[in-house]
């Protein structure tokens, strides 16, 4: 055992210790990038039970109105539609999609703010603004979508408390939804740093965060497509 | 021969900025200080559980008890249960989460600590609001796996099982959010030359246990979101008339459940593979393989759950999966228990309160063990199901299990965290009257239970050869409770006026023993560079393996601040506690749903904005000064 008598500060003693940008860490990585991504490994079991429920009820219900074919109640005689509408929700997973992309572009405009801007096109994708904004935009978008989609099936027969569909389905979609106004908020409170101080390369981690949340809720929506929307 | 700088001088007068009074602790980010509050906070409901489970034992030593009636009986075994593992067993294990995992892995923090005490807050208030309606006798009594349909509106229609589901649903949050911070903390925090291989096994157990909590917990999360739904908003999730599968419930609960038994007993598991190497004077026999059967042990828990269903009726396909899997885990867990035997093997053995606790859950765990390979086979299983050959089998897996490996930590980390020794007289007292008094308890159920004593039923008839087996339990738990009760008077006077420890006062190997007793704020004054496994231990064979250090050598030491040696230490903040107190309110808005609509709205969107506003104001605000 040596005894040190005058400790000294060394470059990792230098800041070890606490989360945040610049500081030595084992892998390099910042801290809350390596946080998000085990929030993300968290948030797949958050889905796939909710996804799980929705395919294990799937049929179990004995009274309709059902997803995907037209149901009478017997009792009354009324007559409910096939209650998934197919064309909105590929034009609103479109829209999703695309703000993925745009989200891709914020990040890159963000990361390469300084790189010089020869023309037009250059400077156009070069705006973080502009691609946050987008991003911003086409999940309120979304959100419309839903919204949209939520109030006909309403007007269609179907709620949360009428039957295993409605309750599976409201909840599972309703939960990505309140994901994708989780991701809105973070991507405004992203424009509100932008325009206040200006994002700079420096900040790239905290753009790379949202974005890999973003793109997870947008990953989450995929199979939520497929699986509730498109297998009959 | 060691790696790194021994413990950084000090004097007794040493004072570290402002770590006295209630703010202090109100806004304190240092883990250690938020270990110190999880310990105190789950040392207390571990008190307050136990001394439920004495009512339901009073209730219990004689036919036909009056002294609770069913209604209470209910409650209190539901509390119980509840307590022990959500307020007990699983924030004692955040304690030594929080106290040693930074030091042993030579950081000066965890990554987040500002999210470390945002996970304490919302675990005490969350504690708190499940615990309080005891005392109104309108506490939850649906059991603490809260069996829905049983749980839902139409057959629960009281407010207590609402307490429950909001109440297990606040403490998620919390576990969740310490499991984040901790993975990351252990992958991104090591000191230099800390490879994962290097890792102490307290920390590598207590990184299997985050996994499962961040893939566990999210499950019940679902669960109890359907129920709470179901409570509140009128859905149809458990509501068999609907079409609903009434095993939904019971597969989402155990598929978090059962990994919830290895969170309560790995940290357990590590802790007492640091102390029997250091009261062996013998490094860890198979220290890869121990790393690897935790691993195992953890990625098996995922696969066992159906084990506590064999009675539903599943089918014989199912059960046999089930039946393998659960006697396939025996084996990892099996190998644990040869390793710690090999490693007091031939050692220098010191039979200090800690190591006898340690060597108590060695035995007491294999008891636990072996009763429950029992149950793993479907045929026996459907026999025991449901009797008290099941509460004593899960007694002595977590009492004999967690408890004594938690009771040897304390004993062991004491020293580390408090600056003092406790009393090993008075420990004495403690080991065995626990050890004793809990066999007494517990043994005897194996035959109640064979005998068909079915468990949650407030009382039985005479002349079913039942009464001496269950007047044995009560005395038991009366010789367990004078067994604690030494144990809490022997943590109060040695916290107040122990003998003074030194930096490592027991000459074990590992990190946190390198810096002072209790560690400066800072816990390194430089980072070590880590080169083996045993940074302490002269492994290279010599005369002494070990340095042991006394209070003597050390005393006249000053040991610096942390402005002295220019390191920035992250800057209490209050936002954490004030973004838990919103989410409780928010949470609570729930239960004036019903008497209500406007009021219940009115509260869970004044609790949303005060958490989200706190939010931002913490999020805006710089953790450290500029440096």
């Amino acid at each position: 055992m040596t005894a040190t008598t005058t400790p000294t500060t060394d470059a990792h003693a230098d800041g070890q210790g606490h989360g945040g940008g610049g500081h030595y860490t084992t892998l390099g990585l910042d801290n809350r990038k390596v946080a998000i991504w085990t929030f993300i490994g968290s948030e797949c079991m958050l889905f796939a039970s909710l996804i799980s429920t929705y395919l294990i009820y799937k049929g179990k219900s004995p009274e309709g109105p059902y997803p995907s074919e037209p149901w009478t109640n017997p009792a009354t005689g009324q007559t409910f539609p096939a209650i998934l509408n197919i064309p909105v929700t590929s034009f609103s997973t479109f829209v999703l999609l695309m703000s993925s992309l745009a989200m891709v572009l914020a990040l890159s405009a963000v990361q390469n703010k300084y790189v010089p801007k020869h023309s037009a096109s250059d400077r156009i994708l070069g705006s973080s603004k502009l691609w946050l904004w987008v991003t911003c935009i086409l999940g309120i978008t979304f959100l419309g979508c839903q919204a949209y989609e939520f109030t006909s099936f309403i007007h269609e027969g179907v709620s949360i408390r009428t039957n295993l569909f409605g309750s599976s389905f409201f909840t599972l979609t309703g939960f990505h939804g309140a994901h994708v106004t989780a991701g809105v908020i973070w991507l405004f409170t992203l424009l509100a740093i932008d325009y206040k101080r200006g994002l700079n390369p420096g900040d790239s981690t905290i753009v790379d965060i949202c974005a890999l949340y973003w793109h997870f809720v947008d990953v989450v929506w995929i199979a939520i497509f497929t699986l509730v929307y498109l297998i009959k | 021969m060691a790696t790194l700088a021994a413990a950084p001088p000090y004097i007794e007068t040493h004072t570290e900025p402002s770590t006295t009074g209630i703010w202090s602790w109100l806004t304190t980010v240092d883990h250690k200080r938020i270990g110190v509050l999880y310990l105190v906070s789950s040392l207390f409901f571990f008190v307050f559980g136990g001394l439920e489970a004495g009512l339901l034992r009073a209730q219990l030593a004689t036919p036909n008890g009056r002294i609770l009636s069913a209604e209470m009986y209910n409650q209190l075994f539901t509390m119980h249960g509840t307590t022990m593992i959500f307020l007990a067993v699983m924030p004692l294990s955040a304690a030594f989460f929080n106290l040693l995992i930074p030091l042993q892995i030579g950081a000066r923090d965890v990554a987040f600590p500002r999210l470390n005490a945002f996970s304490y807050w919302v675990f005490l208030l969350g504690a708190i609001f499940i615990t309080f309606p005891i005392f109104f006798q309108i506490a939850p009594d649906g059991g603490w796996f809260g069996y829905a349909p049983l749980s839902t509106k139409a057959y629960s229609p009281q407010i207590n099982m609402d307490f429950w589901v909001l109440g297990l649903q606040i403490l998620g949050i919390s576990s969740l959010a310490a499991g984040f911070n901790f993975i990351t903390t252990i992958i991104n925090m090591r000191a230099p030359g800390m490879s994962l291989m290097r890792m102490p096994i307290f920390t590598w157990m207590s990184f299997v246990v985050q996994f499962l909590v961040a893939l566990a917990f999210p499950v019940i999360t679902v669960a109890l979101v359907f129920l709470q739904f179901d409570r509140f908003f009128g859905t149809n999730f458990y509501t068999v008339a609907k079409g609903a599968d009434p095993l939904l419930w019971q597969h989402l609960f155990w598929v978090f459940g059962h990994p919830e038994v290895y969170i309560l007993i790995l940290p357990a598991f590590g802790l007492v593979s640091e102390v029997l190497p250091t009261f062996s004077r013998k490094p860890l026999f198979g220290y890869p393989v121990m790393v690897y059967s935790g691993i195992l042990i953890g990625f098996l828990g995922f696969g066992v759950w159906a084990h506590h269903m064999f009675s539903v009726g599943m089918g014989a396909i199912a059960d046999a999966v089930f039946s393998l899997t659960t006697m396939l885990i025996a084996v990892p867990t099996g190998v644990k228990i040869f390793n710690w035997l090999a490693t007091m093997w031939g050692g220098q053995i010191r039979f200090t309160v800690a190591m006898k606790f340690a060597i108590g859950l060695v035995a007491m765990f294999t008891i636990g063990g072996i009763s429950g390979v029992m149950h793993s086979s479907p045929p026996a299983d459907l026999q025991q199901t449901d009797t008290y050959f099941v509460v004593a089998h899960f007694h002595y897996v977590l009492v004999g299990g967690s408890m004594f490996g938690l009771f040897s930590g304390l004993y062991y980390y004491f020293p580390k965290f408090s600056g003092r020794m406790m009393s090993e007289k008075i420990g004495n007292w403690h080991f065995w009257l626990f050890l004793l008094g809990m066999n007494l308890t517990f043994f005897p159920m194996h035959f109640s239970g064979l005998l068909g004593m079915p468990r949650r039923i407030y009382q039985y008839d005479s002349g079913q050869g039942l009464e001496l087996f269950n007047m044995l339990s009560s005395i038991g738990y009366v010789i367990q409770a004078i067994g604690v009760l030494f144990g809490a008077i022997n943590f109060v006077i040695s916290w107040r006026s122990g003998a003074r420890a030194s930096s490592n006062p027991w000459g074990a190997a590992t990190l946190e023993w390198t810096i002072p007793s209790p560690p400066p704020d800072y816990n390194f004054a430089v980072v070590p560079t880590v080169k083996s496994r045993y940074p302490l231990w002269n492994m290279k064979g010599g005369d002494t393996l070990v340095h042991e250090t006394t209070w003597e050598e050390e005393k006249n030491i000053r040991i610096p601040t942390s402005q002295e040696l220019g390191i920035v230490m992250p800057n209490p903040s209050i936002w954490p506690l004030v973004t838990a107190a919103g989410i409780m309110c928010m949470f609570s808005g729930l239960l004036f749903l019903e008497m209500n609509t406007f009021v219940g709205i009115g509260i869970m969107l004044t609790g949303s904005v005060w958490w989200i506003g706190a939010l931002y104001k913490w999020l805006m605000t710089p953790l450290e000064d500029h440096h």
